[in-house]
């Protein structure tokens, strides 16, 4: 095995010595260069400079590069920035939390009570409107739950209440949506942890006397750990960066991190604080990425 | 495991997840054929109305064709950097690999609205600025590390040894991968086509920030909502809809082909 591993590199040093050795042009040396240039360009780029931008101030409509952390100052003494921080850390908890709480039966069931030949199916179809954009999706349960939408005629029709739940433009119409969204992704990735528990683990656990319950609690849920991590990790990363499910659900009650960025875009073109803000959002993502990191196994999906 | 059957009450909990689920698209599709003024009950209809408005809408046919332009050029460039990526790191592992994958897969680690902010202000300062040809930049970066994923994951085992004996047999790299590679590479990068032209179809924060006149349809649909609720945007939103899916299940079909495979 290992003296055939060594014959085969040493063929493949070979062949590479070969084409080196024939002066031509080695295509396959430099083709992955060109799609590293165009994210350095315009991705890593971007950033740097938006980085820059975040110490630079706006005055009178100019851009001044002074090289201060007034912005930075400037969002931890005011109240309204903050506020919108602290707003869009709560959304985001409380969607995650929701979201785990709905996917991990129903991708239990999926996994574990639903006869294999239907599991796929019912998957592919849990997953469908996982593919809509934001805003027909926010639109659509709009539609649903404004006042006289389906949900308050049919409420009202059945006598459960006389006047109607007032939901939309709330903080609860905001986390609807988003729940909506992530039970989705969440089944999805807790699904696929699920079937690649070996059965052999619940079996033993059964044989040696645990209950259901004791063998869903002390080995299943233990054993889908990660796929709970991955997908709540990218339910956090998704819901904390989203402009577009507060801004239509939501209503003016209260601004998240998002919006209070693209205010400050829209209304004052003032770049150098919506940097900043852009750049506490990263920096945020990134803590929690490195607090739950060893959990997360993305190749294992 | 399973015993083959479905009990009554996993049934019953799978169906009201499932309306759940699907409820909003539900409502968002059957008041598109509403006859009357708004998309709400009662529904009278089936008419098809407010498709002929919506088709009539040159702002939002515009839009469409926008949608269209962009979702398949930023896909196509996405996917073959994507490619250029994945067979230049199968085939020779570059000089700091590690370093080459983390910079191909960060922006995906990125939020929509920082990436977009970034590039707002790079094409301002550069007088690129906002148009089209920005959006179709940005939606590139953003599903190339998508794009570069899929396909490097198909790439691998059979295919070595194809790529070893066309090379064997006196073929340039430019030949082994033209003739050779590319052509057993067609499902995953059909796949890959499809899910970054999805996620470009139905993207609205980019396309929101660096489009100035010639919106896409997203951000058309956002402009009408200001005007409130009428079956027009369900019309519009039913049509989206409708193309994202379409979409999504030929790339779930073109994922089940595996390169490399005897067929």
């Amino acid at each position: 095995m290992t003296s055939d591993t060594a014959r085969l590199g040493n063929t493949r040093d070979l062949r590479i010595a070969a084409h080196t050795a024939g002066g031509r042009v080695q295509l396959a040396r430099w083709i992955v260069w060109p799609p590293v240039l165009f994210t350095v360009l315009f991705f890593v780029v971007p950033l740097v400079v938006m980085a820059c931008v975040s110490l630079w101030t706006r005055k009178h409509g100019a851009l001044i590069p002074d090289w201060t952390f007034v912005n930075y100052e400037k969002f931890f003494s005011k109240g309204y920035l903050r506020q919108a921080l602290f707003n869009s850390f709560e959304v985001t908890l409380l969607t995650t939390a929701i979201s785990v709480l709905l996917a991990y039966p129903l991708a239990y069931v999926l996994a574990f009570k639903v006869p294999e030949r239907w599991q796929r199916l019912l998957l592919l179809f849990a997953v469908l409107p996982f593919w809509t954009s934001y805003v027909v999706r926010s639109y659509s349960w709009l539609l649903v739950i404004s006042d006289r939408g389906i949900l308050n005629d049919t409420l009202i029709g059945l006598g459960v209440i006389a006047d109607p739940l007032k939901i939309a433009y709330s903080r609860a119409a905001t986390v609807l949506g988003f729940v909506h969204f992530f039970t989705m992704l969440l089944t999805l990735t807790i699904y696929s942890n699920l079937v690649q528990i070996n059965p052999s683990h619940l079996k033993a656990a059964q044989d040696l006397g645990a209950s259901g319950a004791r063998v869903l609690w002390y080995v299943t849920l233990p054993l889908s750990l990660p796929g709970i991590a991955v997908g709540a990790f990218l339910t956090f990363v998704i819901t904390i960066g989203d402009y577009i499910t507060p801004q239509i659900l939501g209503g003016n009650t209260e601004v998240l991190m998002p919006q209070a960025i693209m205010l400050q875009i829209s209304r004052t073109a003032n770049l150098p604080m919506a940097s900043m803000m852009a750049i506490i959002l990263m920096v945020c993502v990134l803590a929690v990425y490195f607090a739950i990191q060893r959990h997360l196994k993305m190749d294992r999906l | 495991m399973t015993n083959g059957r479905i009990t009554f009450p996993v049934g019953f909990y799978l169906v009201v997840m499932f309306t759940f689920i699907y409820l909003p698209v539900i409502i968002l599709v059957l008041f598109s054929f509403q006859q009357g003024l708004l998309p709400i009950p009662p529904f009278e209809g089936p008419s098809l109305e407010w498709y002929t408005k919506a088709f009539s809408n040159s702002r939002l046919m515009d839009a469409l064709l926008n949608s269209i332009i962009i979702a398949v050029s930023s896909s196509f460039c996405a996917t073959f950097l994507g490619f250029f990526a994945a067979y230049g790191i199968f085939k020779h592992t570059p000089v700091g690999v590690r370093a080459v994958r983390f910079v191909l897969m960060a922006p995906m680690t990125v939020s929509y609205l920082i990436i977009g902010l970034g590039l707002l202000i790079v094409f301002n300062f550069s007088g690129i600025g906002k148009s089209l040809v920005s959006v179709g930049i940005a939606h590139s970066v953003i599903n190339l590390p998508i794009c570069y994923a899929i396909i490097y994951s198909q790439l691998g085992g059979q295919l070595r040894n194809i790529d070893n004996a066309a090379h064997d047999l006196g073929a340039s790299d430019l030949q082994t991968m033209v003739y050779v590679i590319l052509p057993t590479m067609v499902p995953p990068m059909l796949a890959a086509f499809l899910i970054s032209a999805t996620l470009s179809w139905d993207e609205f924060i980019i396309a929101f920030l660096l489009s100035s006149f010639d919106v896409t349809l997203p951000v058309m649909i956002f402009e009408m909502l200001r005007a409130g609720l009428t079956p027009e945007v369900n019309a519009a939103g039913t049509v989206v809809f409708a193309i994202s899916v379409g979409m999504a299940f030929l790339a779930a079909f073109a994922i089940l082909i595996r390169p490399g495979r005897s067929s």
